[in-house]
């Protein structure tokens, strides 16, 4: 089992062929106190790159890109009404979205840990 | 020596800027200004101010005085551009208004105050918007008579301290602001610092503005944070706390595009000056007073949790019938609050109508605001 990292800030963690999907605590940072989250309908199936969710900040709304190619087959349904777990938890308990990935080769090219960690060093 | 606009790398600082950095703000440009969006976040900023005391960094906005040989001719030049009574205005009063272009629109919206001692007898005190501040100015000069001057003040910083507590720190350390009564203003000292404090502020709590040389910003600002009740709070919780006051954004609930009446400004405008004119777009704004305006100002509340944001439409029987110009997360409401522009058909409160948020219609109402009790100080 393993996590990777997307440019736009999302976490995914694979397991067998169900990613898990969130945002990273270097986002939540960015966004500061989340008020909103708005999920996607289970069974919708989505590309890579596509607007999978969106998370509200006092200040502004942002999108919560797909990673990668999948059917959403599960959701976060406690972050409609606790959206402040995204700033409490966002790699661990404030997840949003389960899909069932299409091809593990996206999964592959994503970024590991410590070229995440380069990526947000270099912003 | 500081001044209140010293410019770094083309951005312009206020004589805060150090304070702010050395708290780890984060820091955001603003009007032109390197200004601190938020210390350690906007959720508990806002709370912080609405339980305690909030101080509030605002030299960015631009102070001036107006200076004529007696108030009757200074105020006369006055309200030749805004539509407040200020001939009527008290010694040491102060009030809020707008400066208006030829059509009615709002060209920027400001406080003015008359100074309390006789011997400022003829003086004006103006507080105006950082964005809009050089045009302004210029706005002004190009239409005063010759015997007022109109002299900026570039050299003076502003605090804000608001919330229910910052008249217990004022006691402290100012008793003499601590005895000023909600929109009045004078030249007292405030922990040892010369300063101009009035009672007012645009987080609808209780509070105080307090101008001061830039010299004495930091001594002032250090000596406010000392007391138990005060944290420093950034520009993005004084924006979720005039929203939830109902107060406007120049530039997004009231522009060149909007009149005084259409913004529900009218409280502002005092019965000499409905009846008399004699300001920018009094033809206009008479007419709108008379028959009431097409479209107007009023409050909204979005059912469930979405915010809807600036330039969300508002739809009512299946077309738009208005647009939101301030909206997101009331803190103290604990949900979406929003403001905006509808038909007047459709400003009554308890209308239902629909926010259009990402392609989606929410449902929401017309509330009357302020979205929570004003706190200022009767």
């Amino acid at each position: 089992m393993s996590v990777r990292y997307t440019q736009d800030h999302e976490w995914v963690r694979l397991d067998g062929d169900v990613a898990t999907v969130g945002i990273t605590k270097y986002a939540q940072e960015q966004l500061g106190d989340v008020v909103f989250v708005e999920l996607p309908e289970i069974g919708r199936t989505v590309t890579k790159g596509v607007e999978l969710a969106v998370v509200e900040s006092v200040k502004a709304a942002s999108d919560v890109f797909a990673p990668l190619a999948g059917e959403v087959v599960e959701v976060n349904s406690a972050l409609p009404d606790a959206p402040q777990g995204v700033n409490e938890d966002p790699e661990g308990a404030a997840w949003f979205v389960k899909l069932r990935v299409a091809d593990q080769g996206e999964f592959d090219g994503l970024m590991d840990a410590v070229s995440y960690k380069a990526f947000v060093d270099s912003l | 020596m500081s001044s209140a606009s010293d410019i770094l790398d083309g951005v312009l600082t206020t004589p805060l800027n150090g304070e702010h950095v050395a708290r780890a703000a984060r820091m955001v440009p603003f009007a032109g200004y390197d200004m601190p969006v938020q210390y350690e976040g906007i959720l508990a900023e806002h709370l912080w101010t609405r339980a305690n005391a909030g101080l509030f960094d605002v030299s960015h906005m631009g102070q001036a005085f107006l200076i004529g040989p007696d108030h009757a001719t200074t105020a006369a030049a006055l309200e030749a551009l805004i539509p407040a009574d200020i001939r009527n205005l008290a010694p040491g009063r102060q009030r809020y208004s707008q400066l208006l272009a030829d059509d009615g629109g709002i060209l920027d919206d400001l406080m003015v105050t008359r100074p309390v001692d006789p011997a400022d007898d003829g003086k004006l005190f103006l507080v105006v918007n950082a964005a809009c501040k050089v045009a302004d100015f210029a706005h002004i000069r190009a239409k005063l008579p010759a015997v007022i001057t109109l002299v900026e003040a570039p050299e003076r910083a502003l605090v804000a301290l608001q919330g229910p507590k910052a008249a217990a720190v004022m006691a402290r350390l100012s008793p003499e602001s601590d005895a000023l009564a909600f929109m009045a203003a004078r030249w007292t000292a405030v922990a040892g610092v010369a300063a101009h404090v009035s009672r007012s502020g645009y987080t609808g709590e209780d509070g105080f503005e307090i101008s001061v040389a830039d010299t004495d910003a930091v001594a002032l600002w250090r000596a406010l944070l000392a007391e138990p009740e005060v944290k420093p709070i950034g520009l993005g919780a004084r924006d979720s706390l005039r929203l939830e006051a109902g107060l406007c954004l120049y530039g997004h609930d009231i522009d060149t595009t909007t009149s005084p009446v259409e913004a529900a400004l009218v409280w502002s405008i005092q019965k000499r000056r409905r009846e008399e004119g004699g300001f920018p777009g009094a033809a206009r704004i008479q007419r709108e007073l008379a028959e009431g305006p097409a479209r107007v100002r009023v409050g909204l509340k979005p059912e469930g949790r979405a915010p809807a944001r600036e330039g969300t439409e508002i739809v009512a029987d299946g077309r738009v019938v208005g647009r939101v110009t301030s909206g997101g997360f009331g803190p103290s409401v604990g949900g979406p609050i929003a403001m905006g522009y509808v038909e007047a058909a459709f400003a009554k409160p308890g209308t239902a109508l629909d926010l259009v948020v990402r392609g989606k219609p929410l449902p929401a109402q017309v509330v009357t605001m302020p979205f929570v009790p004003n706190g200022y100080k009767r």
